[in-house]
């Protein structure tokens, strides 16, 4: 079994089923990725402090048009990608969702929509399902209004995001829960998991938050203190066990407390890119964040393939070339190539250096103190994320 | 709504549920199991007996047939193919049409 995300677990290769692009096979020849994240718009109803989405927002203006979007799919169809995801921003505030997943379907595409599902009503469900949608994945802030309606910035949100799970499965499509988790949330976590079981939920993605962007504008809002994080792996771990055959899940740690590097993106420009609303064509959805480097668009007079192959942009940080030490000689070099570069950037001022998460980074004590620090800062208050750069939280006293 | 969890029997219709499709992927000269988040790579023999779930042939049906293919025993080949539909099954890979009193 091939996996598409770093978070499955592999499986057993006597159940009859091979692996289809087995590990170094794919560094040496950057072969297409078997699936691509498509961000079809930064516009979102919804406001979390620690959207994924770059600081500087793609305008609507700037948006591929229906007809550009349709092109780039039968490319990628074309060049071997098996799986789209439709994301954004909310991937449903374009008015040709509908369209764009039937044309994906009818060049070969599987499609999965990566929604926050505050837009959607039955009936638009039911039109996506019947042009050909695969797979619904819905995002929930927490377990109930209070705290989810605050930190999505809308109200009434999570009663819509229960509604439209509930019709999701009416309709028959598998439904991914995804969860992002953070100090202000990670109590909720037992219900959050019994709440996806009583959606009938397929998976359950447990996402701590990555800090780069927006959420590392609201890093001390959001850093969880090291006790919840203990916990939360022991939660994971029971509720793993205990829902084996009824729910999979999907578990991604915040990393400045962890030992080792995440192996980010699967290397950068190795199994994976997006396509940002305006067309750019990058190795992670927070790649932008690292200055210095220029990405090429499907609107340029190149491939989407001769890109992903040739443009400097990928080729920059791909294999080991690159590193500098401690990666360099690094056993780990091919297993984690040296973590995230969008954090090394954020956090060293050098994508080329060491993941601080990494013990060997001379940074990494310093940034598990920053965690400790911002976890015990007492800061509750968010920025939120939107087009004029944020806006500070406000509550009444 | 498809359900979800099943026992497969010789009298079982089984087929792909809808979100999960088996594809032939031109790029990578492979056949392939789409499926969320996932992309899988079935064995020749699985992709033999996948092709022949189609919600239409029974369990028993599919096993007369690839007997009668590889000239071999039926009782093995029915272990075989229970035990590999039921693995597929309970990954999610496989549900059954069921018949509708009317």
């Amino acid at each position: 079994m091939t996996e598409l995300t770093d978070t499955t677990p592999p499986v057993d290769s006597n159940d009859g089923l091979a692996v289809l692009e087995r590990r170094g096979s794919v560094a040496e020849t950057y072969g297409i990725p078997l699936a691509v994240l498509l961000e079809l718009t930064h516009r979102c109803p919804l406001q979390c402090p620690y959207c994924s989405n770059p600081l500087e927002l793609d305008r609507a203006g700037q948006e591929l048009t229906t007809g550009e979007w349709k092109k780039v799919l039968s490319e990628l169809a074309e060049i071997g990608v098996l799986q789209v995801h439709f994301s954004g921003g909310e991937p449903t505030a374009r008015k040709d969702i509908v369209e764009l997943v039937a044309h994906a379907n009818e060049v070969g595409l599987y499609t999965n929509l990566i929604t926050s599902a505050v837009l959607l009503t039955r009936e638009r469900l039911k039109e996506l399902a019947d042009a050909g949608l695969c797979h619904v994945q819905i995002s929930f802030q927490g377990n109930e209004p209070v705290v989810a309606d605050r930190v999505g910035g809308y109200k009434g949100g999570h009663a819509k995001k229960l509604e439209v799970a509930r019709w999701t499965r009416e309709l028959d499509l598998p439904l991914t829960v995804n969860a992002v988790m953070h100090r202000q949330n990670l109590h909720q976590l037992p219900d959050i998991i019994q709440m996806a079981v009583d959606l009938d939920a397929d998976r359950l993605e447990v996402a701590n938050v990555q800090y780069y962007g927006w959420a590392l504008k609201n890093r001390a809002s959001l850093m969880p203190t090291y006790q919840q994080l203990e916990e939360t792996d022991r939660l994971v771990e029971e509720a793993r066990e205990r829902l084996k055959g009824t729910l999979t899940i999907d578990y991604v740690v915040p990393d400045y407390y962890a030992l080792r590097p995440k192996k980010c993106m699967g290397g950068w420009g190795r199994q994976f890119f997006n396509i940002s609303p305006s067309g750019k064509i990058l190795p992670c959805h927070a790649a932008e964040s690292i200055t210095g480097l220029e990405f090429m668009s499907v609107r340029s007079n190149n491939s989407i393939a001769w890109i992903w192959q040739n443009s400097e942009a990928f080729n920059r940080y791909r294999g080991t070339g690159w590193m500098k030490e401690p990666c360099k000689s690094c056993e780990f070099r091919e297993i984690d190539f040296g973590g995230c570069r969008c954090q090394a950037f954020a956090l060293t001022g050098d994508a080329a250096n060491t993941d601080p998460a990494c013990t060997l980074s001379p940074l990494h004590e310093s940034i598990f103190k920053q965690a400790e620090r911002d976890a015990a800062s007492g800061q509750d208050r968010f920025l939120y994320r939107n087009f004029a750069g944020g806006t500070p939280e406000s509550r009444d006293a | 709504m498809a359900p979800r969890h099943i026992q497969v029997t010789e009298t079982s219709r089984v087929v792909l549920p809808r979100h999960t499709k088996l594809k032939y992927d031109e790029t990578r000269q492979v056949w392939v199991i789409l499926a969320p988040e996932r992309v899988l790579a079935p064995d020749e023999i699985a992709v033999e007996v996948l092709k022949l779930c189609d919600g239409a042939r029974r369990v028993a049906d599919i096993i007369d047939e690839l007997a009668a293919t590889y000239a071999a025993p039926r009782d093995v080949i029915a272990t075989d193919v229970v035990a590999m539909l039921q693995d597929l099954a309970d990954k999610g890979f496989l549900t059954e049409v069921r018949e509708t009193t009317s």
